[in-house]
């Protein structure tokens, strides 16, 4: 199992184009995905998951990866959520 | 019996067809136990999947008819239904509580659409619709109703709806639908603006339509007057069927002029420009035979959404202008905010006066960070044409060394993270306060062009509240303290060989054209729909005839005087 943190800078919070894209992003992997924010997990393959924790700029996410592509996975992830300008 | 609506005017040009209604369908769904589950499943599977290719093919005519950015509320429709955890939750529901799959759609979306309905952020609440929408689909597939689309409609109509969805209005087929009514919306709305590039005459906020209308009614829509006419008696129609007669008559006489230089009967050139509030409206501009845009109001695209445009978003839409506009001048009037324009998400303080108060280039300067975003992004679309940058509401000449050492900040800034911009990039301002008109030979100096902008130089000038209704014989475009100010500022800018331009409802009328020609006025900036009515009408008046009429007019005492003058000069 890998655990990431991040900070989710983005201007928007983890709105409906970046959480489009992160939960397109993670369903091809195999791995149980998942995001948990403020004590609350979802999976990062459901983007009503993603979306009703309301993620807000400026906040701390942790990525969970847990499988046999787990770390392919966290790689692709960590990649998307940089380019949309989050810091680890 | 003819029965007459009044809506808001959203789209030009008048129509005359049966109505068609657009309903929502009954979707009723009603709990049942079922006692073979796996058959509930099987039925289940197959409205997901007829729900899915059927988004899939509206995805797929929607990006090719229009923009991937159209398309995109559709793929987060696909991602919904795909969605695992709802998915999961259904099954659940039919597997554990022996329910039918219609019941157990609805209990399962709606469990979603109570968390997103009561969340703080208005953007997620929206939300909420999305789901409703991909619901919806689901529900008509398990029930076997078919929800009416446009896409159904075989016969020439207009379409009469509660609104136009965004599914809907990219169905609608311009050979068919020859108008639409709706009862909710503005002349902002996204159906508004897409009637518009179709150049189909719509009316729409007539709060009544759905209630008072039946399917094969006959309805004339009066694009312009903002008018439903129902069951018009014999005489009504004709009378509109000679109006549409002259309307396209009218309309393809302009056409020939859509490619030709605006030059005077004497010779002179001006130019003709138009107005755009987002970029989906330069092809209408261009085919109107506008030969740069005169005024981009980049507050849509703020207004149009829940939080703060970003950085890239605001690019997009820039470099998507200057694009189309191939190397001709474009305008674009940084955040002109506050007054009578809000945003959802920006808390501005309650004020007494808020045409006098924080706003336009007021706001942007009390809110840097704002500000840079938008000069960074324009900055960096600047490459991709010949960019103008306007700042509104100039009072002082302080406020626009300010936003120009800001700019320059910007730019510099930019250019050391050696991302390319053009270095020739013009800086000019809106002239609307009587301080910039009495100053404007001191501002002629700083700037690198004027553009008038008209309706609030007059409310600022004559102290009348433009929203009003008790001091609305005060707007007085042809007041001659009114027009001793444009000279003013017309003289000033020329003397320093500067351009002045006029984007606001006065650079279309035609008693202030003849007007604004004869004081030289360089560029007339205004809706794509007005640009070749003006044309035609420039065509043939003379500047030099009507120069010499200036100091006339400028010597009468009230905006009467000057009306019937104009008038008296056409005979």
């Amino acid at each position: 199992m890998i655990k990431k943190q991040f900070v989710f800078s983005n201007g928007e919070g983890l709105h409906a184009r970046p959480a489009a894209q992160l939960v397109a992003a993670a369903t091809p992997f195999k791995s149980e995905l998942s995001l948990e924010y403020k004590e609350k997990k979802v999976n990062l393959k459901s983007i009503l998951g993603v979306m009703s924790l309301g993620v807000a700029a400026g906040s701390t996410i942790t990525l969970i990866a847990d499988g046999d592509d787990e770390k392919e996975a966290m790689n692709k992830l960590e990649e998307l959520l940089r380019s949309e300008g989050a810091e680890d | 019996m003819e029965n007459i609506l009044q809506g808001i005017a959203a789209s030009n040009g008048i129509s005359i067809a049966k109505a068609f209604r657009l309903e929502n369908a009954e979707l009723t769904v009603l709990k049942e136990s079922i006692s073979d589950v796996s058959s509930e499943i099987d039925r289940l599977q197959i409205a997901l999947s007829h729900s899915r290719s059927e988004l899939a093919t509206i995805q797929k005519q929607t990006q090719e008819k229009f923009s991937d950015q159209e398309a995109a509320i559709f793929s987060a429709h696909l991602l919904v239904l795909d969605d695992p955890e709802l998915r999961a939750a259904i099954t659940d529901m039919i597997q554990t509580q022996h329910v039918n799959a219609e019941y157990a759609v609805q209990e399962a979306a709606n469990l979603y659409v109570s968390i997103f309905e009561a969340m703080d952020d208005p953007y997620m609440r929206e939300r909420a619709a999305d789901i409703r929408d991909v619901t919806k689909r689901i529900l008509s597939h398990l029930l076997g109703v078919s929800i009416q689309t446009p896409e159904d409609i075989t016969q020439e109509v207009v379409i009469i709806a509660e609104d136009l969805t965004p599914s809907h209005t990219v169905q609608l087929n311009p050979e068919l639908i020859k108008g639409f009514v709706t009862d909710i919306g503005g002349p902002t709305s996204h159906s508004a603006i897409l009637a518009r590039t179709l150049e189909i005459p719509a009316v729409v906020g007539s709060k009544t339509a759905m209630a008072t209308i039946q399917n094969g009614e006959i309805i004339i829509v009066d694009g312009e007057a903002g008018k439903i006419i129902v069951n018009p008696d014999a005489e009504t129609l004709v009378a509109y069927q000679k109006k549409q007669q002259a309307f396209a008559k009218q309309k393809a006489e302009w056409q020939l002029l859509a490619h030709e230089p605006t030059i005077t009967l004497d010779g002179h050139r001006v130019e003709l420009a138009g107005n755009i509030g987002t970029p989906d409206d330069v092809e209408s501009v261009l085919k109107n035979g506008g030969e740069t845009i005169g005024l981009f109001r980049t507050e849509f695209l703020y207004m149009e959404k829940e939080q703060f445009p970003t950085e890239d978003e605001q690019f997009e839409a820039y470099k998507s202008v200057l694009k189309q506009m191939n190397g001709s001048a474009t305008v674009v009037r940084t955040l002109d905010i506050g007054g009578d324009k809000e945003l959802s998400y920006l808390q501005i303080p309650h004020e007494a006066n808020p045409f006098l108060g924080l706003r336009a280039i007021r706001l942007c300067l009390d809110n840097e960070d704002m500000f840079r975003t938008q000069l960074r992004a324009l900055l960096r679309a600047s490459i991709y044409g010949n960019l103008r940058i306007m700042f509104p509401m100039i009072t002082t000449i302080d406020e626009f060394r300010q936003a120009k050492e800001i700019f320059l900040d910007v730019k510099q800034q930019l250019i050391s993270d050696k991302v390319e911009v053009n270095e020739t990039i013009q800086l000019g301002i809106m002239v609307e306060t009587p301080a910039v008109a009495i100053l404007a030979d001191v501002f002629a100096k700083e700037v690198d062009f004027f553009s008038i902008g008209s309706n609030d130089l007059i409310q600022y000038t004559m102290a009348a509240d433009r929203m009003n209704e008790n001091v609305s014989y005060l707007y007085q475009p042809y007041n001659p303290s009114i027009l001793r100010f444009i000279k003013l500022i017309i003289d000033a800018a020329h003397k320093e060989g500067k351009a002045v331009g006029m984007c606001g409802e006065m650079a279309r009328d035609e008693t202030a054209i003849p007007i604004l020609l004869g004081m030289g006025l360089d560029e007339f900036s205004m809706s794509a729909s007005s640009i070749l009515r003006a044309r035609s009408q420039i065509k043939n008046l003379s500047k030099t005839a009507l120069e010499s009429q200036i100091d006339h007019i400028l010597s009468l005492s009230t905006a009467d005087e000057v009306l019937q003058f104009i008038k008296s000069l056409d005979r």
